[in-house]
């Protein structure tokens, strides 16, 4: 019996600087680079992940849709390499995870969605207008404000529904934004944030939430990503554009224009980016309403958990991969691709990243635990038992 | 710190486990100390978890002090931060309160029916029916609320009611379209049935057969042998149905998110059937996500779930108490 014992815990030691060898072994060889955030991106990061992987066969991309926020938090415990947001870092995640660099990614567009019995796409809608619906100040189809912007189309006497985003989320964030500039009224009621006190209206969850709401019940509205609206074949209204002198249609183009005049006031990747908006841009084909979505990684690779210098390598090649080749996806999926003066930040932030410190050997807590098992084990045996090489205790 | 707890404990397991032989009083102790440890840990999780959602949500009670449990106001915008969950309290008590006045009626009917009336070929088949309905996931009767049910409620239940009674009438004021609480409720009692209705069952078939018979002697007919044998004898065990019920209820989270409307603040206070609501457990799931790191509005979400986990607490105090009162009058009533 104790002859049993004795020898597993011999077997136990041998065999686990043995496996955690072989481990680091296969780790020098391929890599997995761990991203999480932004449920908005997953598609375009997930044919990111499939394409590297084609070029790069020994780079695997995981990539964790479970919110923006939710990705903040894992960057700020420093366990995943880069982190997707829908909105900028706010002053307190500042605080939190210092040294972060935020690199713009790509560029989403909201529009505003309904569902009109026999009106097409296109309704005409003034941002002012916009915001009295939503807050519950219009409350009538057939009020005189829509009315005004909408000469022959006749339009129906019945009641607004009102559809908004339940849980936080960088759509409402760019929404509330945009509202807020445009109206006074928005902006000292309700404010702007990924959950706002919404005054009136019914919460879904998700783009898919509202979009479902809007489709399924007549006389709804709601802001929803342009990739859903095209996708679902909804209709939508053309938006005043920051000039005043045209309506107009939210296309990938359009949107593209108004990321691309807001391109000359954003900061440096390593700046504040807490007060960034690129809402309303002039232009008179900037469609109003849309947001960037970024890539935020620290700017010291080597903050983050078990990084180590030649997998930092492999997530910068990534991050490049990014902004240049992997942009020729975007528009296929319905993303707006980034105009080159923001690919520029994107670049200039990439070039600071930098790996300080030495890689630290890793013997994991597991492999300690099961070695320290062994040992206690063979103490323990050759102490009951008399068997020699022990003092005896 | 803990290593040499560690490898203390596991030099004393090895130790026993050489020493243990058939019959020796190690047994007794090993025994021993894995039942009160088991034990222990129920009451160290229990808490755990108020220690946690204590010291997570102390930002928010010095903040707001006890308007966090009256006000009305839930802002999560920077600088102009203010939480109040009177109406997320409000919104879980209306929600659980209709749902449970549509399920009990339906699931006695149910359990009485099984237990009394049922031919004996339908009652194991239609038995297995029912627990396999409280076996579907919430979410899927979410989606299927979502997708499907809906509409119907909307059409054949809402726009009728709304057409007769108008928004003059307080309770169905409102332009229906199907995501709010009555939608909510009438899912949540849809998914509560189930859970009643087979825990009732069980306890009717459990009254013994010599009662009934009794009864039967008498002359009753089978309605007065149930109210006169079975419910006296099942009363305190059908309170226990209707609190699981009612347990799941208030805790029921993502069916309820997909169609109560999700309102928030002042507008999410119940007060017509057809406007959009939310839960305490409903808000809990759509901002925590996005809440951020060490904010108030963190520490609001964490203070809801006290509020849920206080609320739940209560639930079974009051049902103990309930079940304890109605056992000492059926007590006296048999002594009688």
């Amino acid at each position: 019996m104790t002859k049993v014992i004795m020898g597993l815990a011999f077997m136990l030691i041998l065999i686990v600087p043995a496996m955690s060898l072989h481990a680091s072994a296969q780790t020098s060889q391929s890599y997995t680079i761990t991203g999480a955030g932004s449920t908005f991106v997953f598609p375009l990061m997930d044919t990111w992940r499939v394409e590297y992987n084609k070029i790069h066969q020994d780079i695997q991309l995981n990539y964790q849709s479970i919110g923006s926020g939710a990705g903040i938090k894992l960057l700020e415990q420093k366990s995943v390499d880069f982190a997707a947001s829908d909105a900028p870092l706010s002053a307190s995640d500042v605080q939190q995870a210092p040294g972060v660099l935020t690199i713009p990614e790509s560029i989403g567009g909201i529009t505003i969605a309904y569902n009109l019995p026999g009106i097409d796409k296109g309704l005409k809608l003034t941002g002012p207008v916009i915001a009295q619906i939503f807050m519950g100040h219009i409350t009538s189809w057939n009020d005189p404000a829509i009315a005004n912007t909408n000469p022959g189309t006749s339009l129906p006497d019945q009641k607004i529904i009102i559809a908004h985003r339940s849980d936080g989320s960088g759509t409402t964030y760019a929404f509330t934004d945009y509202l807020s500039k445009i109206s006074p009224d928005w902006k000292t009621k309700v404010g702007q944030g990924k959950t706002v006190p919404w005054p009136v209206g019914t919460g879904g969850q998700g783009n898919a939430g509202v979009a479902n709401i809007v489709k399924t019940t007549p006389y709804a509205i709601g802001y929803v990503e342009l990739a859903y609206v095209f996708q679902n074949k909804m209709t939508y209204a053309f938006v005043q554009n920051a000039d005043g002198n045209s309506f107009v249609e939210p296309t990938l183009d359009t949107v593209a224009a108004d990321a691309a005049a807001a391109s000359g006031n954003l900061p440096a990747a390593d700046g504040d980016w807490s007060k960034v908006s690129i809402v309303n841009q002039p232009g008179s084909n900037s469609y109003p309403i849309s947001t960037l979505t970024y890539i935020m990684v620290y700017k010291d690779l080597s903050t983050v958990t078990g990084e180590t210098q030649d997998k930092s390598k492999e997530v910068i090649n990534f991050l490049n991969y990014v902004l240049h080749d992997g942009q020729q996806y975007s528009s296929g999926l319905l993303y707006v691709p980034l105009p080159d003066s923001v690919k520029k930040i994107g670049e200039d932030g990439l070039a600071q990243l930098t790996f300080s410190g030495g890689a630290v050997p890793e013997f994991g807590p597991i492999a300690a635990l099961v070695l320290a098992i062994a040992i206690v084990s063979i103490i323990a045996v050759s102490a009951k038992t008399g068997l020699g090489f022990s003092p005896k205790l | 710190m803990v290593d040499p707890l560690i490898s203390g404990l596991i030099t004393k397991c090895i130790m026993m486990t050489i020493k243990m032989k058939k019959g020796s009083p190690h047994v007794d102790k090993i025994f021993k100390y894995v039942a009160i440890g088991a034990a222990t840990y129920v009451l160290a999780i229990i808490a755990l978890i108020v220690f946690n959602l204590g010291t997570g949500s102390a930002q928010v009670w010095q903040q707001e002090g006890i308007s966090f449990l009256t006000g009305s106001d839930w802002n999560s915008v920077e600088g102009r931060e203010s939480y109040g969950a009177a109406p997320y309290i409000m919104g879980t008590l209306v929600n659980a309160g209709i749902a449970m006045a549509i399920a009990i009626p339906l699931s006695f009917g149910i359990a009485m029916f099984l237990s009394e009336l049922s031919p004996r070929l339908l009652r194991t088949p239609l038995a297995m029916v029912i627990e396999l309905l409280a076996a579907v996931p919430s979410v899927v009767y979410g989606l299927w609320g979502l997708l499907v049910f809906r509409s119907y409620i909307k059409d054949w239940i809402e726009a009728p009611l709304h057409n007769v009674f108008g928004d003059n009438s307080i309770i169905f004021a409102g332009t229906p379209f199907g995501l709010d609480i009555l939608t909510a409720s009438i899912v949540l009692a849809i998914m509560i049935i189930p859970t009643i209705a087979s825990i009732s069952k069980e306890i009717m078939m459990a009254v013994p057969n010599s009662q009934r018979e009794a009864a039967y002697m008498l002359g009753a007919t089978k309605w007065e042998a149930f109210r006169l044998a079975v419910l006296p004898y099942s009363k305190s065990g059908l309170i226990g149905a209707c609190i699981l019920g009612l347990g799941r209820a208030v805790g029921e989270t993502m069916a309820v998110t997909m169609l109560i409307g999700n309102a928030t603040g002042a507008a999410a206070f119940p007060s017509s059937l057809f406007q959009p609501g939310q839960t305490l457990a409903s808000i809990v799931a759509n901002e925590f996500a996005e809440a951020s790191q060490g904010g108030l509005h963190l520490a609001a979400l964490v203070g809801i779930g006290l509020i849920l986990f206080m609320m739940a607490f209560a639930i079974n105090v009051v049902a103990h108490l309930l079940v304890a009162k109605v056992v000492k009058s059926h007590e006296g009533a048999v002594l009688a």
